[in-house]
């Protein structure tokens, strides 16, 4: 008898390690970031553009600029097609032709963003040989279009459905009722699905390195090769430079900060919904 | 609640578009996604198409990657991602279902809210950092002090055996651990919560300690969700890319020892890609690519059809 709610006990403190180890090494990687990082934030650093190898000091200004760009575009890009077929799925989505994109969605979510990228390559690069910030737009507009479909029709499926039908009931269009009554009432939740997607595209590297290729300089024309924040902290950390290596954890700090904040966005945006 | 003074608005405005033309752009939306999906597909099997040609189903078994001969097997990339996925998910399985029992039934509220926060921001992280940081961090640690632990006591096992590198299947398979522990965590948590509010009352009740309980009570209830947990985990382990290619080591071989380098599918493309120079390296990159896509679609379309089943009624969806 005493033996069972031992194990019991012991088995509830296991468990609770595990929960443990894994919050443990978040706050671990967040520690390193932030001892490496830190000190070499600066002024410079964050208004500079790259130095040449050899040459100290140097920012990441031009990514930042860039990674702001590629997402901004990928943002322009996805958001119309991923709330229209939120849209679809939400109002008018029954019926097997409904699941199937239903599961696409949920399976191109897990479609690694290497493959993705290189579909961005074959119809984007390699037809005008040339990389480009374009070409990573829309690589990371279709890494986001599962997670703005999918919190989309939840979002309007949430609203219900008795404000749509008044709407219509009182005789304006079913486009009017749905851009102006039913979208804005779901409004926290598209929020929240559309900032989970610009922070999931935010951080992600691997689909840049064969489209935006990254650049050393000043770039705002997105038909030509761009810098890109995560992209910097991936050369700096594989190259063999002592003083890159600290440039790449700085950078790793501003990444994970602006990912952090965006995800505590969704969150707020979620939950100014849920108290109302 | 109702929002009425949009409706005026609305009303206002109600001729901008016709419902018609409305309709129409929701189906178009529709309908670029379905061909952005088939466009996947289409592109990289037409982009693969040469490789295909000239190597056929041998590309798949032979371990030669030789750009300058053009001889290409993908082999060695293969073992890679399945060997540093299969590390990822027996740590991540095991750490990530435990710390869900323990966050969806023991831990007390208090606790329980801002582990699953930290939990769930730990899955923000970005690939890249959790590249740095194993590289420049956990690395050197299992370098000096793991490994030569583990071939000190497991050295007669070939997988411990050898010299070490820092950079090795090992290594990737831990920092993929990490990277998946999140996805685990968080689904097998509302799977065993959705398995709780039926069984939990009646279990105890019946005597059965909480332990007893959550392990022959709850976790086999949740089996199949919790199942379609890691194969999702496992999916994102498959084709995790840049974290992968910063700490394996990227040698195209095959070691016994887990403390060797090596290459993952994902990684071979993110670091050869662009200097493919020719036209049968680059498509045979490609075709490693599809390989990715069609085992992660097969891979994910199964641990959603798992977790559907489980998942769907308790939400109403």
């Amino acid at each position: 008898m005493r033996l069972r709610h031992l194990a019991s006990g012991a088995g509830v403190v296991g468990s609770g390690l595990c929960a443990g180890i894994a919050a443990g090494i978040l706050m671990l990687i967040l520690a390193y970031v932030v001892r490496e990082g830190a000190p070499a934030v600066n002024w410079s650093f964050l208004t500079g553009v790259p130095h040449p190898v050899g040459v100290p000091g140097g920012g990441v200004a031009n990514g930042i600029v860039g990674s702001a760009i590629i997402v901004g575009l990928a943002t322009v890009i996805a958001l119309p097609i991923g709330t229209l077929t939120g849209i679809y799925l939400a109002l008018y989505g029954r019926g097997p032709f409904a699941d199937a994109i239903r599961f696409l969605a949920d399976v191109l979510s897990g479609i690694p963003s290497i493959a993705i990228g290189l579909f961005a390559y074959t119809i984007f690069v390699a037809p005008f040989r040339h990389f480009s910030g374009a070409s990573a737009s829309v690589a990371f507009a279709i890494l986001m279009l599962p997670l703005i479909i999918r919190t989309g029709e939840e979002a309007i499926g949430g609203v219900p459905k008795r404000v749509r039908e008044g709407a219509l009931a009182l005789g304006i269009s079913s486009y009017a009722a749905t851009m102006h009554v039913v979208v804005p009432a779901a409004r926290a939740g598209l929020m929240t699905g559309l900032l989970l997607a610009v922070a999931r595209v935010t951080g992600e590297t691997a689909p840049l390195l064969f489209t935006a290729f990254g650049s050393q300089f000043w770039e705002l024309n997105p038909t030509n090769p761009m810098a890109s924040l995560a992209l910097q902290v991936f050369t700096y950390a594989i190259s063999p430079y002592e003083d890159w290596h600290q440039q790449a954890w700085a950078g790793a700090l501003l990444l994970i900060l602006a990912v952090f904040i965006l995800n505590v966005l969704a969150r707020f945006a979620l939950r100014s919904r849920t108290s109302r | 609640m109702v929002p009425f003074d949009r409706l005026e608005e609305a009303h206002a405005r109600r001729s901008v578009l016709s419902d018609r033309s409305f309709i129409a752009a929701i189906y178009c939306a529709t309908i670029v996604f379905v061909a952005v999906v088939v466009g996947l597909f289409v592109m990289l099997f037409a982009g693969s198409w040469p490789a295909i040609q000239s190597f056929g189903l041998k590309f798949f078994w032979t371990s030669s990657w030789n750009p300058v001969t053009s001889q290409f097997g993908a082999l060695p990339m293969i073992y890679g991602t399945v060997v540093s996925s299969a590390i990822a998910i027996l740590l991540a399985g095991f750490v990530g279902v435990y710390a869900a029992a323990y966050l969806a039934d023991f831990a007390p509220r208090l606790v329980a809210r801002p582990l699953s926060f930290l939990i769930e921001l730990l899955a923000a992280v970005p690939s890249v950092v959790f590249g740095l940081w194993g590289l420049f961090v956990l690395s050197p640690v299992l370098r000096d002090r793991a490994d030569p632990f583990l071939e000190a006591h497991f050295g007669f096992v070939p997988l411990f055996s050898g010299p070490i590198f820092g950079t090795s299947l090992l290594t990737a398979g831990v920092i993929l651990a990490i990277m998946i522990v999140p996805t685990v965590c968080a689904i097998s948590r509302d799977v065993i919560m959705a398995v709780l509010a039926e069984h939990r009352e009646g279990s105890l009740a019946l005597g059965a300690t909480r332990w007893e309980t959550m392990w022959r009570v709850i976790l086999p209830g949740a089996k199949s969700g919790i199942f379609g947990a890691c194969v999702l985990a496992l999916g994102r382990a498959l084709g995790e890319t840049i974290a992968t290619t910063m700490v394996i080591g990227n040698k195209p071989a095959i070691a016994a020892s887990l403390f060797q380098p090596s290459y993952t599918l994902a990684s071979v493309i993110a670091n050869e890609f662009t200097e493919a120079t020719t036209a049968l390296y680059q498509s045979a990159l490609i075709e490693l690519g599809l390989l990715l896509f069609l085992v992660s679609m097969v891979v994910n379309g199964f641990a959603r059809l798992l977790t559907w089943t489980v998942l769907r009624p308790s939400r109403g969806r």
